[in-house]
C-alpha cells in the first residue's frame, strides 16, 4: 500500500466490519457506465523521484535571487526573514482549517485579530477583514461594496494608471453586475488630471478607484481624488500594490478615502510566480455590515476569560447564501500569518526604515538614469515616486533580454503588462538592492539601450 | 404565554398595535424565541412606504438572518433608535421596548390579522410541527 | 507544553508585548545616499513612524507565535473529520518542493524564456487534472473553491450569451453548500432551489419541470452530494440539461470520493471546479490559501480565463489569444505555490495511489458509519461514499444538540464534524474521516463518539457544558457580534 495510506490489514478488517466482500462493493452506487479504467498518469513515485522531476522543472527557470533584480509592477522582493517561514511551517498552523471551533483554534484566531490590527494601523482605517485572495480581487470587492452602499449608481471611475491586472479582473466581475468602468487617464506628469476627473464625476458614480503609487510608480494626489469622490457622494477607494510604501506615505484612511485595499505581498511574501499573495481590505466603521470576507472579534469564554471568535458571519455565504456580501469563503490565512510575523519583526522602526531605504535606492537609480545620456529617458522626472519609476524605450523587451544576458533583471516591460501604457521599462528598487547592483544596471542600460 | 389583547398578529409573527392612524409594529415573543439572541436589527428609513407582506427589514442572530415582513401597509414615521445600541431589547421585551417601527396606516388595515387568541392557537400548532 | 499552562495563561497580543527600543530585524547598511525626503517627496503627504506598531525582538516574535500555535488543533495532531472539507495529511515533500528558489522566487512578469519550467509545471498539472476528470481543459487561475465556482459560472453565462440565449436561472438542490447560491448571484443569475427526493438525491421530475420554463442556464450539483450519496441519475440529468441548451455544473468539493473510480466527463459535466486543498493535499493553512482549478468540457473551452499555457514542440507559452475568454479572475496565473504542491502529490500517489486514496476514503467513512449507527440517527440510509451524515435526534430528548456533541468531542482530543449543513438535515453531524488514518485511529474516534452518546443519556449536563479541557471554554459569540471588537487598541 502507498506510504500516505493505511495497510492491507486495515482494509480487510474494515471490509469485514461493514459486511462488504470487496472495495468494489462500496462503489456499487456509481453506475458502471460512469466508471473509468486506469488513469492516464504515471505510477506512484518515491520522494526522490518526485524531487528529481520538480528539481528538473525548477532548474529550467531563472531564479531572480541569483541575479540583480529590479522587477516590480505589483510584485516586490523585500525583507524576508527566516523566522516567518519557519513559523508558518508549524503543523499547528498550516495543517489546521478555518477556525470554526474557536476553543481549539485560538492560535489562528488571535493571529487574525493581530493581522486585522496591523492592516488598520498601516491604512489609517477603523476596521479590516481577515484578508482576501490578492490585490486584484480586493479591488473588485471594494467596487462591489460600493455598489451595495450606493445602489443604483452604475459607473465606476478608474482614476489614473491602475494596474492592468486589476483593470482586467474588474472588467470580468463588473459586467454581470451591470457596472460600467470608466477610465480617466493620467496626464503628462503620470498622475490623474484633476479637471478630467471632475468632468467624469456625477451622481451615477458608485466608486472612484485610484492606485497610489500608481502602476507607473508615480505618487498620486490622493487628497484631491478623495475630495472629488466625496463631493460626488461616491465611495473613494485607495489601492496599494506596493504595501511597504505605507511606511512612508500617508494612507487613504487619513486622506478621506472610504476603502484602502490592495496586496501585502511586498512585506516579504515570496513572489511565487504570482501567488499565493495577500489581498487586504480596510474601511470605515460605518461600513462594517457591508464588509466582505471573514472577521475575527474579541469576546470572553464561559469563565469570563478573553478569547477570539469569527464574528458577524451573517454577512457571509454560508449563512446568507444568495444574499451574501461576497461569494468568498476563505481568506489567505497562512499568508496573513506570514505577513503578521514580518510586520512584528519590522515593528515601528523597521516598517519606516524599509520604506526609506527602498525610496533612497530608487532615487539613486533615478538620478543615475537621468544623468545618463544614452538610450533611455525617465518618463516623469518631475513627479514624485516611491521606489519605482518608468524609463521610456522603444524596445523594452529587447533591452531587458540584453540585460538579463549579463545577469541583471532590469525591470518589467510595460508591453508585458498589456495595459496600453507608454513603452518602456518599469524599474523597482528595494532595500535588498546593493549599490553595486544599481551601478551595474545604470551602466548596462547606458551601454545596451 | 398570554399575548397582549390590545393588538393583532400576523402569520409571519409580527404584531401591530394601532392607535388612531398610527400603527406600532414589532415581532412576537414566539418569534424572538425562535431567533435566539438578536445581535443586529436592520430597519427601513423614516419615509419608506411599506407594502403589506413585503420585506421591511432584517433581524440577525449569531448564525441566522430573518426577514421582517410588513404586516400592514403605510409610511414609516418613526423607527426604534434604541435597537441600534441595544438589539437585545428584542429578546427581553419584544412586545414593549423592543418595538421596531411606527407606521401611518389607513383605518382598519390590521383587521385581517389574527387576534391574540387566534395567534396563540396558531403558535401552538406551529410549535407542534 | 502542558495542558495546565494552556488553561492558566493567556498569551498577550504582540502589541501588548511591545517594549520601547526592541527590534526584530536588521537591514544591511544603506550604501546609497539617504533620500532627502523634503525634496524627493515635496508636496506629498508623508507620515512618520506608525503609532502602536510593536517593538519586539526576534525571540519575542518566535515565542509569541509558537505559543499561539500551541492553542490550535490540526491534522498533524489527529483525526479532523470535518465533512466536505477533506482534511487529509499534508505531505512534507510538497512543502520542500514549493520552496525551491527556482519556483518560489520567480517573478510573474519574467520573460517566458526564463520561466519555461514554471510553465511546464502548470501544463503538466493541467494534463493530470484532465486525465483525472475526463474533461477537455482546465484553468488553474482561481484562488479558492468558491472562486473556481464563480469562474465556472461566468463561463456558463458567456456561453449562453454567445448562443444568443441569455438565460437567467440557475438550479441548485436544497442540499447544496451555501457558496453555490452566492456564486450564482455574483455571476448575475437568479437562483431557484430544487427539492431533493426522499433519498436525498436529485429529483429528475422537478428538474424537468424547471427546464420547461426555458430560462435555465445550468444546474449546480455536488457529486457525491453533501450527504455523501452518489447521484445515480447524474448522466440522465446532464442529457436533460443539454437537450434544453443548459449546462451541468459539478461542484468538485467531494472529488476525493471518486478519483480513479469515475470521471466527471463521463457524467456529462460541462464544468467542475476542483479544490486542490481538499483532494490534492495542499494545506488548509488555517483558512487559505487554497486553489480552485476549473475543468471544462469542449463546449466551454473557448471561454476559459486568459492566459492559458500552451505547448509548441518543447516550448511553453502563455496565450492571451482567446477572443471569447471571460477575461481574468485574479492577478497573474493563480496560486502557483499551491499548484506545485498538488503536482507533487499527484506524482507521489500516481494512478494506482490516487485510486487507492479514493478507496481508502470510502472505506474509512463506511467503517465510521457502521461504528456509530447504533448510537446516532442516520436521516438518510442510502449507501454513502466518502462521508456520512448523522443527526442529533437521538440525543435531543436529553437536551443534547449536535453542537454539544461537537464541543464534548474536543475534550476527547478530536476535531468535530461539520454541523452547518446540509440544511436538509436538522442537527447534522457530517463526518468525513478521509483516507489518511488507519483503523486504530478510527476506532479511537468511534469510541469517543459512542462514549459521548452514553454521556448524553446519563449525564447530559456534562456534554452541554463541554468543552472542559480546552485552552478556552465556550465563547460568547453573542457578545462578539453585538459589540464587535475587531482590532487591538491601546487602552487610554
Amino acid at each position: 500500500m502507498h506510504r500516505y495510506l493505511a495497510g492491507e490489514e486495515d482494509r480487510r478488517r474494515i471490509l469485514a466490519a461493514v459486511g462488504a466482500a470487496s472495495v468494489e462493493d462500496l462503489f456499487a452506487s456509481i453506475p458502471s457506465e460512469l466508471r473509468c479504467g486506469a488513469l492516464d498518469l504515471p505510477a506512484s513515485r518515491s520522494e526522490d523521484e518526485v524531487r528529481r522531476e520538480l528539481w528538473g522543472l525548477a532548474e529550467r527557470n531563472l531564479a531572480p535571487d541569483c541575479t540583480a533584480c529590479f522587477m516590480g509592477a505589483g510584485v516586490y522582493r523585500h525583507f524576508s526573514p527566516a523566522l516567518a517561514d519557519a513559523l508558518i511551517q508549524r503543523g499547528e498552523f498550516f495543517t489546521a482549517y478555518t477556525p470554526y471551533q474557536p476553543e481549539v483554534s485560538q492560535g489562528t484566531l488571535q493571529a487574525i485579530f493581530e493581522f486585522q490590527t496591523f492592516v488598520c494601523q498601516l491604512t489609517g482605517m477603523d476596521i479590516a477583514n481577515a484578508s482576501l485572495y490578492d490585490g486584484a480581487t480586493a479591488v473588485v470587492e471594494a467596487v462591489l461594496m460600493a455598489h451595495r452602499l450606493v445602489p443604483g449608481r452604475r459607473r465606476v471611475v478608474l482614476a489614473g494608471a491602475l494596474h492592468p491586472e486589476h483593470v482586467a479582473v474588474l472588467t470580468t466581475y463588473c459586467e454581470p453586475q451591470g457596472l460600467v468602468l470608466e477610465r480617466v487617464s493620467f496626464g503628462r506628469d503620470g498622475r490623474v488630471d484633476g479637471e478630467s476627473l471632475a468632468a467624469a464625476m456625477g451622481e451615477d458614480v458608485a466608486a472612484v478607484v485610484v492606485q497610489s503609487p500608481n502602476v507607473l510608480g508615480v505618487i498620486e494626489n490622493l487628497a484631491m481624488v478623495g475630495e472629488r469622490a466625496r463631493g460626488a457622494g461616491a465611495i473613494g477607494v485607495h489601492v496599494v500594490c506596493e504595501a511597504t510604501s505605507l511606511g512612508l506615505l500617508q494612507p487613504g484612511g487619513e486622506l478621506g478615502f472610504d476603502v484602502v485595499c490592495g496586496d501585502l505581498q511586498a512585506f516579504g511574501v515570496p513572489s511565487a510566480f504570482g501567488g499565493p499573495h495577500l489581498g487586504f481590505f480596510a474601511t470605515r466603521q460605518d461600513y462594517l455590515r457591508q464588509l466582505p470576507g471573514r472577521l475575527c472579534g474579541e469576546t470572553v469564554d464561559a469563565d469570563g476569560r478573553p478569547g477570539f471568535v469569527l464574528t458577524l458571519s451573517t454577512r457571509e455565504q454560508h449563512i446568507r447564501r444568495a444574499k451574501a456580501t461576497s461569494n468568498i469563503c476563505t481568506n489567505h490565512g497562512l499568508v496573513a500569518l506570514y505577513v503578521s510575523i514580518v510586520l512584528s519583526l519590522l515593528g515601528k522602526k523597521g516598517v519606516r526604515e524599509v520604506a526609506l531605504a527602498s525610496h533612497a535606492v530608487a532615487e539613486y537609480l533615478k538620478a543615475g538614469l537621468t544623468s545618463n545620456a544614452s538610450g533611455v529617458r525617465v518618463a516623469y522626472p518631475n513627479s514624485p515616486s516611491y521606489n519605482e519609476f518608468l524609463v521610456l524605450h522603444d524596445d523594452p523587451d529587447g533591452l531587458l533580454r540584453r540585460l538579463a544576458g549579463e545577469g541583471v533583471l532590469g525591470g518589467v516591460s510595460t508591453a508585458r503588462l498589456r495595459g496600453g501604457l507608454p513603452r518602456g521599462v518599469l524599474i523597482a528598487a528595494t532595500e535588498r538592492n546593493t549599490r553595486d547592483e544599481c551601478d551595474r544596471l545604470v551602466e548596462g542600460i547606458g551601454r545596451l539601450a | 404565554m398570554a399575548y397582549p389583547q390590545d393588538r393583532r398578529y400576523a402569520k409571519s409573527h409580527e404584531w401591530v398595535h394601532v392607535v388612531g392612524d398610527t400603527a406600532t409594529v414589532g415581532i412576537t415573543h414566539y418569534a424572538q424565541e425562535q431567533l435566539g439572541d438578536v445581535v443586529f436589527v436592520e430597519l427601513p428609513a423614516v419615509g419608506t412606504a411599506l407594502v403589506r407582506e413585503g420585506a421591511m427589514g432584517n433581524i440577525e442572530s449569531v448564525k441566522a438572518v430573518s426577514e421582517v415582513i410588513a404586516p400592514v401597509a403605510g409610511e414609516v414615521i418613526e423607527v426604534n433608535a434604541a435597537l441600534e445600541a441595544r438589539p437585545e431589547l428584542l429578546n427581553s421585551d419584544p412586545h414593549g421596548d423592543g418595538w421596531l417601527v411606527r407606521v401611518r396606516v389607513a383605518p382598519g388595515s390590521e383587521s385581517e390579522l389574527m387576534t391574540a387568541a387566534e395567534y396563540e392557537v396558531f403558535v401552538a400548532e406551529e410549535g407542534a410541527h | 507544553m502542558s495542558a495546565e499552562w494552556r488553561r492558566r495563561r493567556r498569551e498577550p497580543t504582540i502589541f501588548e508585548r511591545s517594549s520601547p527600543g526592541r527590534v526584530g530585524y536588521q537591514l544591511p547598511p544603506l550604501e546609497v545616499p539617504p533620500a532627502d525626503v523634503a525634496r524627493t517627496l515635496a508636496g506629498v503627504a508623508v507620515r512618520g513612524e506608525i503609532e502602536d506598531l510593536p517593538e519586539v525582538s526576534e525571540v519575542d516574535v518566535l515565542r509569541h507565535f509558537h505559543r499561539l500555535s500551541q492553542l490550535n488543533y490540526s491534522v498533524d495532531e489527529g483525526l479532523y473529520p470535518l465533512g466536505s472539507c477533506t482534511m487529509k495529511y499534508n505531505p512534507r515533500i510538497n512543502e520542500e518542493l514549493a520552496r525551491l528558489p527556482g519556483l518560489a522566487r520567480l517573478h510573474p512578469l519574467q520573460p517566458e524564456e526564463q520561466v519555461q519550467g514554471a510553465l511546464a509545471l502548470m501544463w503538466e498539472l493541467e494534463q493530470a487534472l484532465v486525465a483525472i476528470t475526463g474533461m477537455a481543459r482546465v484553468t488553474l487561475q482561481p484562488a479558492a473553491g468558491a472562486h473556481g465556482e464563480l469562474t465556472g459560472m461566468l463561463m456558463v453565462r458567456a456561453a449562453c450569451r454567445e448562443r444568443n440565449s441569455p438565460r437567467g436561472t440557475v438550479l441548485i438542490p436544497d442540499s447544496a453548500h451555501g457558496t453555490n447560491p452566492a456564486t450564482a448571484v455574483f455571476a448575475g443569475f437568479k437562483v431557484v432551489e430544487v427539492a431533493s427526493t426522499p433519498a436525498g438525491t436529485l429529483d429528475l421530475e422537478a428538474l424537468s419541470r424547471h427546464l420547461d420554463g426555458g430560462d435555465v442556464a445550468a444546474l449546480m450539483v455536488t457529486v457525491p452530494n453533501t450527504l455523501g450519496v452518489f447521484e445515480p441519475e447524474i448522466a440522465r440529468a446532464a442529457a436533460m440539461l443539454h437537450d434544453k441548451g443548459a449546462f451541468l455544473y459539478i461542484d468538485g468539493a467531494n472529488l476525493n470520493a471518486f478519483v480513479g473510480i469515475a470521471q466527471a466527463g463521463a457524467m456529462g459535466a460541462d464544468v467542475m471546479h476542483i479544490n486542490l486543498h481538499k483532494t490534492f493535499s495542499t494545506p488548509h493553512g488555517g483558512g487559505g490559501p487554497g486553489a480552485g482549478p476549473v475543468a471544462v468540457s469542449a463546449a466551454l473551452e473557448e471561454y476559459l480565463p486568459v492566459p492559458t499555457v500552451e505547448k509548441a514542440g518543447d516550448r511553453f507559452a502563455l496565450s492571451f489569444d482567446r477572443p471569447r475568454s471571460i477575461g481574468k479572475v485574479r492577478g497573474f496565473y493563480g496560486n502557483f505555490g499551491m499548484l506545485v504542491r498538488a503536482l507533487a502529490y499527484i506524482r507521489s500517489l500516481g494512478r494506482d495511489g490516487l485510486k487507492a486514496m479514493a478507496e481508502g476514503a470510502v472505506l474509512n467513512a463506511n467503517y465510521v458509519r457502521r461504528g456509530l449507527e447504533q448510537d446516532y440517527h442516520l436521516p438518510y440510509e442510502g449507501s454513502s461514499l466518502h462521508e456520512v451524515v448523522f443527526d442529533d435526534s437521538r440525543q435531543r430528548p436529553a437536551g443534547v444538540k449536535n453542537v454539544d456533541v461537537a464541543k464534548r468531542l474536543l475534550d476527547y482530543g478530536f476535531h468535530p464534524p461539520t454541523m452547518s449543513f446540509p440544511l436538509i438535515v436538522h442537527g447534522a453531524l457530517m463526518i468525513e474521516p478521509t483516507e489518511s488514518d488507519g483503523i486504530d485511529e478510527l476506532d479511537a474516534f468511534v469510541e469517543a463518539m459512542r462514549s459521548i452518546a452514553q454521556e448524553s443519556r446519563e449525564n447530559p449536563e456534562l456534554v452541554r457544558s463541554a468543552p472542559h479541557t480546552t485552552p478556552v471554554r465556550r465563547l460568547d459569540e453573542v457578545r462578539a457580534a453585538r459589540s464587535p471588537v475587531l482590532r487591538w487598541r491601546r487602552r487610554t
